[in-house]
């Protein structure tokens, strides 16, 4: 008898030791260097940003991002474990866990920086929503869709911002929502709608997923801001900064011409911007509790920022979109990256 | 002193009652339960505290907030500008139409073939039986793409609109009704009918009385069917005909106007109730053949027709079998209306458990009330199927 209530006893209060279990918060860098890989939440498939290639390895430019993080923690750009998320899961899964970094062609937004856990940390991509319509349908702008379906993604900003657009022109619609980015786009590909939705980056991955690519035209109008970004969960400032000035390394590589091909070569440069970068003069890794060549490891992996972008979606890729806005500041875009000194 | 040297040793009597199987049992129980709801208090508890320590908004105020999307298919009055509490009720209404369609479709259906199964038609019998075997062991998400995705290649594209009579059009965005407009006057035709369905329902109860007091025979039907019908009728052309219809006309985009049914909710409709139809036949072949031959060979010796043995002796004894693992069926129906979300039908775990969970971020609240729903759906069920089967229940003399 006794012996049983012990056993129920025991068995209760590991329970509850179970449940206090995530109450202890250990830092989210030692967590990754102990489990040996980073836990990176991206796109299940959108191509130029986050898809498996013809040989099953994830390419584009967010997961370039995952394996610069990597490369600066492990000094090895594979130790990543990818996680693909739909538009839905992706807030509960870095919330909960699951991944330490999320980098799914996210946008910023108030809400999600404030009231949902999440800390954004920079921008990888400025974008902003566009509509893809048949080319046969003549239209010039996006107010001539008064009255049309649209077809698009469920848990998206976008859904939010065509509906204000219309509100604001007091203009109906009828909205056909999907979970599914690919079933959105087979609906429309199929003619249910007379217009899809969404980022214009992803309207020129999806256009080319169509049976008849040329048939269709991106309207000129852009309807709202996207900056999309990587985010991490609130509360953990080293992982904070460390996810942040990756980003920033990224960019200020670019700027100041350091390319994977002569990284080495600038090793030995004597510009102090470029060796500051590099590790090769100060001790700025450890403020974000890594080595001092961390950033060189991120540019000797994967390339700068602009190396990446030109791979993945600009002239390199089949997607072939045009640099504007994405840019560094210096050339007339938005990408301006504070200095690492 | 002999005497008290023959007494079994004494346990402590103060500790006696712990020795007692009963009130061991008992306390056992309490434990038990005490570990439970402790072990549930925690959760809670452990979940809010987490939530807070990452900044995550709690709480239900949310459904107070302005939602700021739109939603393609709302029984209720709905725009961007409603609130999150009021996508909830959208959810709700469409997740319902489907269930109560989808029930009524698949019963009817279900019945057809399952009794199809049983004729003694050669061929009606093996095509009832491959279709239960095929759709009921196909997934059901794929038989909702299919459908979906064949509606949208099959039916025309808006511009080469199929027009159908009585006004009806039929495009790959839905199938567009017209829609009734009554005018004044038209309470009347409805008081009219609702008069006729009372009487019809006295003569009914009526003839059976006297059926049952003299064996005299009435047509109550006929005359049943009399009251219904003539005295709308009557209404109708003495009010004028109040009634018109809107016509869906074809717009710059889309037919507009008049009464749409989505192809979204044609396409989960389809493939909710032939799925579910496929699992209701099985259980009416079951229930009929359940009943033993011997009864049906008695009633035709009384002198009973086909129907009549069928109707008085054959379906009251094997509807006991039949409901218990109808109810079944009608939950999973109801349940299974949630992958809805896959063809962009405007359900409840779309709208609200999907758009509203993502927009607030509130996943435990938003969870928490969806289960809710569905558990009060599924008992509500069960409990009408309950109180439906204690009356079909043999009443044993």
């Amino acid at each position: 008898m006794r012996h049983q209530t012990r056993i129920l006893a025991a068995a209760a209060a590991g329970l509850i030791a179970m449940a206090n279990a995530t109450h202890a918060h250990s830092s989210t860098l030692d967590e990754v260097k102990k489990r040996g890989d980073l836990r990176c939440g991206v796109n299940i498939g959108l191509a130029g940003f986050s898809a498996p290639d013809d040989k099953g390895e994830w390419t584009g430019l967010d997961v370039d991002f995952c394996r610069g993080v990597a490369s600066a923690i492990f000094k090895d750009p594979t130790k990543v474990k990818f996680v693909p998320l739909s538009a839905k899961e992706r807030f509960t899964a870095l919330q909960s866990g699951e991944i330490d970094l999320l980098s799914r062609n996210t946008t910023w937004t108030m809400s999600r920086d404030t009231e949902q856990g999440l800390a954004f940390v920079g921008v990888t991509y400025y974008d902003g929503q566009g509509f893809l319509v048949r080319k046969s349908l003549g239209l010039k702008s996006v107010a001539q869709l008064a009255g049309a379906s649209i077809c698009m993604q469920t848990g998206t900003t976008n859904e939010l911002n065509v509906a204000d657009y219309f509100r604001t022109r007091s203009l109906t619609y009828n909205p056909v929502v999907f979970e599914k980015n690919e079933e959105a786009v087979s609906a429309f590909n199929l003619g249910r709608c007379d217009a899809y939705t969404t980022d214009a980056s992803g309207l020129y991955a999806q256009r080319i997923k169509l049976m008849d690519p040329s048939a269709y035209v991106v309207l000129p109008e852009i309807i709202s801001k996207e900056p999309l970004g990587p985010a991490v969960r609130q509360g953990d400032d080293q992982w904070v900064n460390l996810v942040q000035w990756s980003l920033f390394a990224w960019l200020n590589a670019e700027g100041l011409g350091v390319t994977q091909d002569n990284v080495d070569e600038m090793l030995k440069s004597g510009n102090p911007e470029i060796r500051r970068l590099l590790g090769t003069e100060g001790d700025y890794g450890r403020g974000i509790g890594l080595d001092n060549d961390w950033a060189y490891q991120i540019v000797k992996k994967v390339g700068n920022y602009g190396e990446s972008f030109e791979r993945n979606v600009g002239k390199g890729s089949r997607l072939n979109i045009a640099r504007d806005q994405n840019k560094l500041w210096k050339d007339g875009g938005l990408h301006y990256a504070p200095p690492i000194r | 002193m002999a005497n008290a040297r023959n007494e079994p040793p004494q346990p402590t009597q103060s500790f006696a009652w712990l020795y007692d199987p009963r009130t061991r049992g008992i306390i056992l129980q309490i434990a038990l339960l005490v570990g439970v709801a402790a072990f549930f208090i925690e959760i809670a508890l452990n979940t809010a505290a987490n939530l807070k320590a990452q900044n995550i908004a709690t709480g239900f105020g949310f459904l107070d907030r302005t939602s700021g999307f739109d939603i393609s298919q709302t029984l209720i009055p709905y725009t961007s500008t409603s609130t999150y509490g009021r996508v909830f009720w959208v959810g709700l209404t469409n997740t319902l139409l489907v269930a109560v369609i989808g029930i009524v479709l698949a019963t009817i259906i279900g019945f057809i073939i399952g009794l199809g199964r049983l004729s003694s038609n050669w061929l009606v019998a093996r095509l009832a039986t491959v279709y239960v075997e095929i759709v009921r062991n196909v997934p059901l998400l794929l038989q909702l793409l299919a459908w979906y995705f064949t509606l949208l290649i099959a039916l025309p594209l808006p511009d080469a609109a199929l027009e159908l009579p009585l006004g009806i059009g039929v495009t790959n965005r839905g199938l567009y009704l017209p829609a009734p407009v009554w005018q004044p006057g038209f309470g009347a035709v409805l008081m009219a009918l609702l008069a006729g369905i009372a009487a019809a329902v006295a003569i009914g109860v009526w003839a059976k009385r006297k059926r049952l007091a003299t064996g005299e025979k009435v047509p109550a039907f006929w005359y049943g069917l009399a009251v219904v019908v003539a005295p709308p009728l009557l209404a109708f052309f003495a009010f004028g005909a109040p009634l018109s219809f809107e016509y869906p006309e074809p717009d710059r985009f889309n037919l507009e106007g008049g009464i749409v049914l989505l192809p979204e909710l044609i396409a989960l409709l389809l493939g909710l109730t032939l799925y579910t139809a496929a699992f209701i036949a099985e259980i009416v072949r079951s229930g009929i053949q359940a009943v033993p031959r011997g009864q049906k060979e008695a009633a035709a010796a009384l002198g009973l027709r086909f129907w009549q043995v069928q109707r008085l002796v054959v379906i009251p004894q094997a509807m006991r079998v039949i409901i218990p693992p109808l109810t079944n069926q009608y939950l999973n129906l109801t349940k299974n209306s949630s992958l809805a979300v896959a063809i962009g039908y405007p359900d409840l775990v779309s709208v609200f458990a999907g758009t509203v969970l993502n927009q607030t971020n509130q996943a435990v609240e938003v969870i928490l009330i969806t289960m809710g729903v569905y558990l009060a759906i599924s008992l509500l069920t069960a409990l009408l199927m309950n109180w439906f089967n204690a009356r079909m229940a043999l009443v044993e003399r």
